[in-house]
Parts: structure tokens; sequence; C-alpha cells
């Protein structure tokens, strides 16, 4: 692998050779999503080398999460990844609560299914339309935009905010839903799933989409764990993990007594498991998979996301159920100033991206001694040098926005 | 034109009509191009706004935002018009005249309905193209000139693009030429008068086929979706126009709507009956067919006394049926433009090319000579199996003056035909025979 070496900025272009032309792609370029900057080593369309460059979006989150409480945090995790705040806020509260050692009422449990779930269906759908509009197909960003409103909207009804919502906390979430949310949810639910095949036609099964996508960024199963990929960008790869399955005991018995499915193709068959979620009545038919797509490739990462929206919306429904049928304590957040033991702990949890995990270090004061937070982008990213190697030019936006990245969750 | 004001002025086939004919044919070209970009950018907005579940713009201009495009314009009027220090300064500045200048010469040369033509040209169907090409000048020294890579990456793809997507589209472009033994768009369109079923893409089934292939071509000879690479805002920024803005960076959209547009009029003159409507109301009525199929101006205005005496009303009725005919068919080409643009996502650029040299190349090819096939062999023709009447063609410079030497050329204009002999239908009754001087109708162009 020929790795481009820059030493020192100022001297970039002394090591291009006469045909080659050094491209610099963000970090203001429209589909970098946010401010990722890619350096391009390209002899005419053809890309022989790329070299992400992080660093634009930096905060000093961790740094700040030093200096703050537990739950004084909270708000610093929303901006980790914007598009999917609630399942960060999640990771983190359960870190903390693994800590204390403290456990959540039944409702609040599954509120926060609820919760997570919307989350990811939300985050999905802003994945799902950006890589459209990085293909040059602008109408699927505002179809899934517009659902994503309609989830904003509860969110917002549930805890005020509309994206950086600070509503899960260590100990539970800073309120119960409100009455009449669940009905509303329920509403949205029936009306997302007549909007999800119009979505396929748009995408999934759209040629021109297919001949974009598939067979692009091949990434083996192999390659996808030696990298450290997570999320669905793993599980397009076949293999099968998925941490609401094979995560923490914390986390798995979250989704205690939930029914669903982990999208992933077997990579002997390259099938993907039956669909036996009851849809309009009848069984929800998969698209078929194109003839020229590969497991591991573009295609299959995006299908494995508009499929897992499908089985969150699976477990948005029982989990309506099961949290009608309890009542009582949601799960009141933990003090403000609550003093954190003085031990460490580290959890990953299942966020849309892939795992999010966050390790707290205490030392007795309510204020931690050390926060670290490992971001599933970052691993997720690391595979874009790679996998961009002579290709063309137009399947860098394929390739990087199949991986659907947030920079906002790698610079922290 | 020249005639109408030389009868004004009582002047005899001066130099001055000539040139006061051409400037009133150029201002009222430029309205087609400049009110056509205004309507086609609010229509690009209202239609992509309904496509994407939203209202599109409904402020400016009353309640379905008219004037949207005139506030935006006014905008980009008011913006600076930076330049680059690493640009090329004069290049750059001209690159949107080029592109403006070349889309709207082709408007020169394009007829809106019989008569109704900037300047009538024997070649019309080559020049249209010809000139059209010349587009890509415009995109090519914008990207080089601007001193970015981006634009460079732009206008190298749209170089590639454009030369490669002529050769089908000339292809499929030949083979009404073909058919109607002219490259006359006028003559083209009148032969295609009548019922719908005249129109050469019913002629016969390849016919039909070269059709879709002439609008594949032409959506990527103009650079729309989802051929648009030249300008993918995914990949290259903005691609040829990364850098310009304000009026400059307007002129490149108004040379692409009014291209879009000027590919669609070509595809309804060649395949789509151009001015006839599907039912031939100027052929039935008999007040306004008056007019005859001859050169309108010339009869109206030479045989009459006063100002106005020799205005045939029938006739400007007809041809305002005409151009409506022609501007609707259009605007049908680019509203498809505009459905494909906001459905689809964009090829690769060795998609693209793959799309132009291994299907539309070989499919035209195909189009071509199974229409010349059809042609040859005489099968029968849509019209001809249903029974409508059509026209058979004398081409205009084919007039055969050499044999006799006469002086002067008469040549028949269009002569309407039955199919069969024993015809009886009743719209196929007439055999209109307008002998005109060729001078007339080579517009004066000798």
């Amino acid at each position: 692998m020929a790795t481009l070496k820059i030493d020192d900025p100022r001297v970039i272009e002394f090591d291009v050779r006469t045909d080659e032309m050094l491209i610099n792609m963000g970090p203001q370029h429209p589909s970098t999503h946010g401010v990722l900057r890619l350096v391009l080593r390209s002899d005419g369309e053809v890309v022989s080398d790329v070299e992400p460059h992080l660093g634009y979006l930096h905060r000093c989150a961790e740094k700040i999460g030093e200096n703050l409480t537990a739950r004084q945090w909270i708000p610093y995790t929303d901006r980790m990844d914007y598009l999917a705040a609630m399942n960060m806020n999640l990771g983190w509260s359960l870190v903390i609560e693994k800590m204390l050692e403290y456990d959540l009422p039944e409702r609040g449990r599954h509120l926060r299914v609820i919760i997570s779930e919307m989350g990811r269906i939300a985050s999905h759908l802003v994945a799902m339309g950006t890589y459209g509009l990085d293909l040059g197909s602008f109408t699927p960003f505002l179809y899934g935009f517009r659902e994503r409103e309609k989830i904003l909207n509860l969110f917002e009804e549930a805890c005020g905010a509309r994206l950086t919502y600070s509503y899960l906390t260590p100990g539970g979430a800073t309120a119960d839903l409100p009455s009449g949310w669940t009905d509303s949810c329920r509403q949205f639910l029936a009306e997302f799933k007549e909007v999800i095949p119009e979505l396929h036609t748009l995408l999934t099964t759209n040629s021109i989409f297919v001949s974009r996508t598939a067979g692009i960024g091949v990434m083996s199963a192999k390659m996808a764990i030696d990298y450290g990929c997570t999320g669905p960008v793993l599980r397009g790869s076949g293999v099968y993990h998925d941490l609401r399955f094979h995560g923490e005991e914390r986390y798995t018995e979250m989704y205690d007594g939930y029914i669903f499915d982990v999208i992933c193709a077997d990579p002997e068959t390259g099938k993907y498991p039956e669909s036996n979620y009851e849809f309009h009545g009848d069984s929800l038919d998969y698209p078929e998979i194109p003839r020229q797509a590969i497991l591991g490739d573009c295609w299959h990462r995006f299908y494995v996301r508009m499929l897992e929206v499908v089985q969150s919306v699976r477990l948005v429904e029982q989990a309506i159920e099961k949290y009608e049928a309890t009542s009582g304590d949601w799960g009141k957040p933990i003090r403000l100033i609550q003093k954190l033991p003085v031990k460490e702990a580290y959890m990953e949890t299942e966020a849309p991206r892939g795992q999010m995990g966050f390790y707290v270090v205490g030392d007795g004061d309510s204020i931690p001694w050390r926060v670290r937070a490992r971001s599933s982008s970052f691993c997720n990213l690391s595979v874009t040098a790679p996998l961009c190697q002579g290709i063309l030019l137009a399947d860098i936006p394929a390739i990087v926005g199949s991986l659907d990245v947030v920079m906002g969750e790698i610079d922290r | 034109m020249a005639d109408f004001v030389d009868h004004i002025l009582g002047l005899n086939d001066s130099w001055f009509g000539h040139i006061v004919a051409a400037l009133v044919a150029a201002v009222l070209i430029l309205h087609v191009v400049a009110v056509g970009a205004l309507l086609f950018i609010w229509m690009e907005r209202k239609i992509s706004g309904r496509i994407q579940d939203r209202l599109g713009p409904t402020r400016v201009g009353g309640k379905y935002g008219w004037l949207q495009t005139l506030a935006d314009g006014l905008k980009l009027i008011a913006k600076e018009d930076v330049t680059p220090d690493l640009a090329d300064k004069f290049l750059f500045k001209i690159a949107p005249y080029v592109g403006l200048a070349a889309s709207y010469a082709a408007f020169i040369a394009l007829p809106f309905a019989d008569g109704v033509v900037g300047q009538h040209v024997n070649t019309a169907v080559f020049f249209v193209l010809a000139v059209l090409g010349l587009e890509v000048f415009s995109v090519i020294l914008a990207g080089y000139a601007s001193g970015s890579k981006w634009s460079l990456f732009g206008a190298m793809r749209e170089a590639a693009q454009v030369v490669s997507y002529e050769v089908p589209l000339g292809m499929c472009v030949v083979v009404p030429v073909m058919i109607c033994g002219t490259m006359n768009l006028t003559t083209i369109a009148n032969m295609q008068s009548g019922f719908f079923t005249n129109w050469l893409v019913f002629n016969d089934p390849f016919t039909f086929m070269t059709a879709i292939i002439y609008f594949t071509c032409a959506t990527a000879g103009v650079n729309r979706a989802p051929f648009d690479l030249a300008e993918a805002e995914s990949e290259l920024v903005a691609g040829f126009h990364t850098e310009y803005s304000g009026l400059r960076w307007s002129l490149f959209f108004m040379a692409e709507y009014s291209s879009m547009f000027i590919v669609s009029a070509l595809a309804s003159i060649l395949f789509f009956g151009g001015p006839h409507g599907p039912i031939p109301i100027t052929e039935i009525v008999p007040f306004l067919s008056s007019g005859g199929l001859g050169d309108p101006a010339k009869q109206a205005f030479t045989e009459s006394e006063g100002l106005l005496a020799g205005w045939d009303l029938g006739l400007i009725i007809s041809r305002i049926i005409g151009v409506t005919n022609l501007l609707l068919k259009g605007l049908v080409g680019v509203t498809i433009m505009m459905w494909i643009r906001w459905s689809f996502p964009r090829l690769r650029i060795d998609q693209v090319m793959t799309m132009c040299l291994k299907y539309c190349v070989p499919l035209a090819a195909i189009g071509f000579l199974g229409a010349t096939a059809w042609q040859a062999l005489d099968l029968p023709t849509a019209s001809s199996v249903i029974g409508t009447p059509r026209y058979k063609h004398h081409e205009l410079w084919t007039a055969d003056h050499n044999k006799d030497g006469s002086k002067e050329e008469t040549i028949s204009t269009p002569v309407l035909e039955t199919p069969h002999e024993d015809d009886t239908h009743a719209e196929a009754k007439t055999v209109t025979e307008n002998t005109v001087p060729v001078s007339v109708l080579r517009g004066g162009n000798q």
C-alpha cells in the first residue's frame, strides 16, 4: 500500500509526479459530511490514494468531562453524534449506572428502548438521505428528513429539544413520557411503514443507485474486524455482531423479552434473515439483492441500515406495549452532585453508527477523574484509505457516505 | 420580416429592411432565452418542490411565487463579481458569455412555426446542433480559467461527455433528415402536419426508438441529470462554475435552461410534429388554412396596397397556434428532464461513457439502419396504416434547374397526397400547390 507521507504540509506538492494531482477534498466540501478533509492523489479521474485528516471539530469534550459531574456532562454527549444524540445519552448513562450499580425500574427500561430505537430510526434516515445526496439524488434526502421531522416532533414533545436532547440521564430520564405520547408514536410508526417501500424504490432498487454502489468499496469480514469497524459497516460485511445481542449483560438485559433480528447477511449464502415481521398484515418483503452486489460493498452497508430501520420499528412497537403495561417510577435522574466511587467502568452500546464506548474513572468525587469516549465512526472511517485505492473520484463520496461517519463523534 | 419592413417604409428589398428585421428577430429571440430561463428556473423549483413534498417558492409574485427567479436575478446582479487570483482573468470573464451566445445563436434557425423563424436556414438541423455544440467551449474555458482543480475536473468531464454524446445524437438526428430528405426544420415540421399519426415518432418502430435515444443523448448533451457530471455537487463541489458568482454564474444557468429548451424543441420538430398539434385544427378550419403552405410572409404583404391591407388573419392565428404547440411540446420535454433530475441519482463518468459507447451508439446505428430499410422497402407507416393523409415531400434545393437551364426556379412545396388512390377521407381532398420563387423560400439567402 503506497501511503501518502505528509510530514510537513508545506512540502506536500514535492511528492507528486507530473501526471498526478493532489486534491484537497474538504473540510468545506459538500459531500464530506461535516468537516472531514480528504487529501486525494489523483491521475485524472482515477484516485490512487486517499488520506483522511481529522480534528476540525475538536471541542475537548473529554477534558470538559473531567471538570463536570456525571450528569452535567450529558449535554456534551449530545454533541458527539448529533444525529443520534439520544443514543449518546444512553451510552453515558449506562456507564455511570454501571459504576454506581444502579438498577433501572422496569418502566424506565422500556422508555429507553423506545427512545433509543426511535433515535436509531432518525439517524438511519439521515444516513439514507445523505447517501442519496452523495450520489446526486436529492429527493430521498427530503423524504428521509420529512420522516425524521416527525420523530423530532415526538422527541420535542418528550423533552423539549429537537437535536440535543439531554433526555436520558444516569438514573433514567429527565421526565416520563407525556400522556398521549405513545398514541402519537404509534400513529407515526403506522405512517412510517407506508413510506419504507417508497424509500426502497427511490434508492435500494434503483438501477442507477445499484450501479453506483454495488461492488464498490468491498470490505471483507476479516478486514472489517481488523480495522475495528462496528455497527452496520461491520454487519454489511457479513459479521454477525450486534451489541444488543452480544453486548454486556447490563446492556442486553434492556432488550430482555424483545423479539427482533440482527440484520446481517449469512456469509455462506449471502442471504439476509427471513423477515418474520408482520407488515400491513403481510410479511414484509425485503427488496431482492441485485446480482452485482457483493457482500461487504456499499450497497450492502446501505441495505443493512434500511433493514435495521424496520427492526427498530418492530422494537418500538413492542416497547410501547410493554411501557404502557407498566406504571410508577420511570427512573429519576441521579443527583447532580452524585459522588462517583473510586473505580473505573467501561461500557459499549450499539449506537446507530456502531459501538459507542464510554470509559470513566472515579476518585470519590462527583467529578470523574478521567473520561474517555470510544468512537465508532473513528474506526469506521479508518477503512477509507485502504478502500479508496485505484477507484474513480465519484466513488469516494459513495464509499465515505456508506460508512456514515459523523465528525462530531470522531473529533469530540 | 424584411419584406414587411420594406413594405411599411416603402422600400424595395433594401439592406435597411434586412438589418431592422434581423434586430427585431434578435430581440425577440433574446426574450425567448431570458424569459424562458426565468420560467424554467421557477418551474424547476416548483416541480422539484412538489416531487419532494414541499411547496417551492410561494411568496414573491403572488401565491405561486412566479417572480421568485426575478428576485433571485436581482440579488445575483447585486452580488460582487469575484475573480479568483489564480484565474486567467480574460478567459474567466468571457466564458459565461460564450455559453450564452452559443445557446442563444442556436435559436436563430429554430422555427417556432411555419414562417416564425429568426432566419430560414436550409441546413437548420445542422446549424442548431453545430452551434449548440459550441456551448462546451464555455465550460472548458470556465474550468480551465478558474484556476481551481475542481473546475478543471468539471471541464474535463464535460468535454469528454459532450463530445461522446454528439455521435449518437447526430445519428439520431439523421433519421428524420433522411426520411424527410431535407435538413430544413420548417420543411421537416410541415411534413408531419395533419393528425398525430403523421409524426415521425410514429413513422415506424425504429423512429420511435430513435426518438427515445435522441432524448437520452440530448439530456446528456445539455448536462442534465443523471448526466450532470460537470457540476456534480457531491463530487466536484460545483464543477466548472465553482468559482463563479453573481451575474456570470447566472448566465451559465440561462445558457443551460435555454439549451434544455432548444433540444426539447428540436426533438418536437424532428419527431413530434413541431408546431403541428395532434389534431390539425389549422387544416380542418378553412379560415385558418387560407394561408396555405407557401411562404406566407410573401403572400401576406406583397399583394397588398395599404399598410395592413395584406394581413391574413387566418394565417396569423394559425401561426399563433403553431408557436403555442411548439412551446408546449418544448415545455413537456423540459419538464421530463426536470422530472428525471429529481428522481434519479447521478451516473459515474465511466458509466456515462459506457452508456454512450456501448448502448446509445449501437442503438442509434440500428435505429438509423432500420429506418433506412423501412423507407427503402416502403413498408407501411402509421399514417398509411390508419389512412391519414401525408404530405409527399419535394426538397427545396433539389428543384431541377440544370436540365432546362431555366432561371426562374419553381418548385412545389409539400404536396398533399393521399395514401390510397381511392381514399375517401374528407380532409385529404385538396391538393395545394403553391408556386413561389425559390429565393423567398431560401429567405433571401443566396
